[in-house]
């Protein structure tokens, strides 16, 4: 069983698989004049986490239900359609290399912190399996529930950015933490539907678009100078 | 209303296409136009208004080996307000043999303020079909904010999945407007071009236009935001077609 200090680590920003260099698509939506202060970044998160959010955490939650019910001789094949599934989810190319980027540095700490689990189930795709694949795997090795999954893989997608949001323009700390306190309620019914969403086979998953998620990391993928990785 | 419609083209053996079934229903009806013989042209004609609350429309859509399709709407659609607490849902089903080639180029869907709509659809390509698929939504009336409408895509190409999206907008999806999915643009809308002859095509990114090569198959979808219909479907219509058929 998890104890409560193993969700909080796996929900740490500070965990070493680099998240703080991401701004979750913040960056990009900065530099195009569409977040320019707290209302615009609130509105920015709750998208983010509808969208995104929803789809990374049901994938997160589907990935840790392949480890956790699933026969060990289906895991590797579901979690390799759910991989090729998430793809069909991620059109922008930049989307897909940044995510696979995050996986691979997720996957460097799990092995090194659980070296007993099981992550060769996840698939040799080139690039490494999707983040929120690993995360999956993650949190299962920790003894994590489904739900827990879930919300450590929602929460992430709004807490990220939000610190972006601090570095990038300057904000008020207290006040963007508020506005975290704020989203806590819609980021746990997030997770919620995730994790239910998880028992559908995998073309039913969550794939809940954002037009801009798309445009904003194509572009912020052709920059020479920037802050953020994505 | 509940209405299905169904159109299964085949090739005709002298390099031209012929529908072997086309049957519609109000509000469903199909009209065949004249055409080259080659590509077989047909029209949705909408024989009411809407759709509104409450109907269930369902269009099926078999193409077969080396038969060739293009689908219009006469008009754009009206997702309006109709039965109270029920959806309206448009539902498309299309299958795409080996050598077939399917254009759906249907008008804007219009999310009236009020409704409540489900679009999907369900795409099934072969090795070797090809397909352009054109979805456009324009967030409400003039100067009006939108009903709640969910657009589904689920697209597979040789049995694996090539595209997934389900784009939300109006109330019930949190932060639709905002600078994480809309950023405030009333219009919005993708073209999926699959043609495995096409040599692939990096990322590209012009204003509100991304030009986006999936990882599933021979496939590139154009995604764009715009203020207007007419601009959304400058992004979309013509110029991006042409550099498609070109």
């Amino acid at each position: 069983m998890a104890t409560s200090s193993l969700l909080l680590l796996l929900a740490d920003g500070r965990f070493p698989a680099g998240a703080h260099a991401h701004s979750g698509g913040l960056e990009a939506a900065v530099a195009a004049g569409r977040v320019t202060d707290l209302a615009s970044l609130e509105a920015f998160l709750a998208g983010r986490l509808a969208t995104a959010g929803l789809v990374g955490a049901a994938f997160a939650a589907a990935a840790h239900r392949a480890m956790t019910s699933a026969g060990p001789a289906v895991r590797g094949s579901t979690l390799a359609l759910l991989d090729a599934e998430l793809d069909a989810r991620t059109a922008a190319p930049a989307l897909r290399t940044v995510s696979r980027r995050q996986g691979r540095a997720l996957l460097r700490a799990g092995r090194a912190i659980w070296p007993a689990a099981s992550f060769d189930d996840l698939p040799c795709t080139p690039g490494g399996a999707h983040q929120p694949l690993v995360l999956g795997l993650l949190c299962a090795a920790a003894g994590l529930s489904r739900a827990e999954t879930a919300t450590v893989a929602a929460h992430g997608t709004v807490t990220g950015a939000a610190s972006a949001g601090v570095r990038l323009l300057g904000l008020d700390p207290y006040q963007v933490q508020a506005l975290l306190v704020g989203l806590a309620s819609r980021c746990d019914g997030t997770a919620a539907e995730a994790a239910r969403a998880a028992d559908d086979p995998p073309e039913r998953l969550p794939a809940a678009a954002a037009p801009l998620a798309d445009i904003h990391a194509e572009a912020h993928a052709t920059w020479e100078v920037r802050l953020f990785a994505s | 209303m509940r209405a299905h419609a169904r159109l299964v083209a085949r090739a005709d053996g002298r390099g031209g296409t012929v529908l072997a079934e086309l049957r519609g229903e109000t509000p469903l009806l199909l009209r065949q136009t004249p055409g080259d013989g080659r590509v077989v042209t047909v029209y949705v004609v909408g024989g009411a208004a809407g759709p509104l609350a409450g109907d269930d429309l369902r269009l099926e859509i078999d193409v077969g080996p080396g038969a060739a399709v293009r689908v219009h709407t006469v008009a754009a659609s009206v997702a309006l307000p109709g039965r109270p607490d029920v959806v309206s849902r448009m539902t498309v089903d299309a299958v795409v043999h080996d050598g077939g080639v399917l254009h759906w180029l249907p008008e804007q869907l219009v999310v009236a303020a009020g409704c409540a709509h489900v679009a999907e659809s369900r795409v099934e390509l072969a090795a070797g079909a090809r397909l352009t698929w054109r979805d456009e939504v324009i967030c409400g009336r003039y100067g009006e904010a939108p009903g709640a409408a969910v657009v589904h895509t689920r697209v597979d190409y040789d049995g694996r999945p090539l595209l997934r999206q389900s784009l939300a907008v109006g109330p019930g999806a949190p932060g639709w407007a905002g600078p994480a999915v809309l950023g405030g643009a009333p219009a919005t809308g993708s073209l999926l071009v699959v043609d495995p002859s096409r040599p692939a095509e990096p990322a590209t990114v012009e204003g509100t236009l991304a030009r986006l090569p999936l990882a599933g198959g021979p496939a590139t979808l154009w995604s764009a935001t715009a203020p207007d219909a007419h601009t959304l479907r400058a992004h979309l219509g013509d110029a991006a077609l042409a550099e498609v058929t070109a």
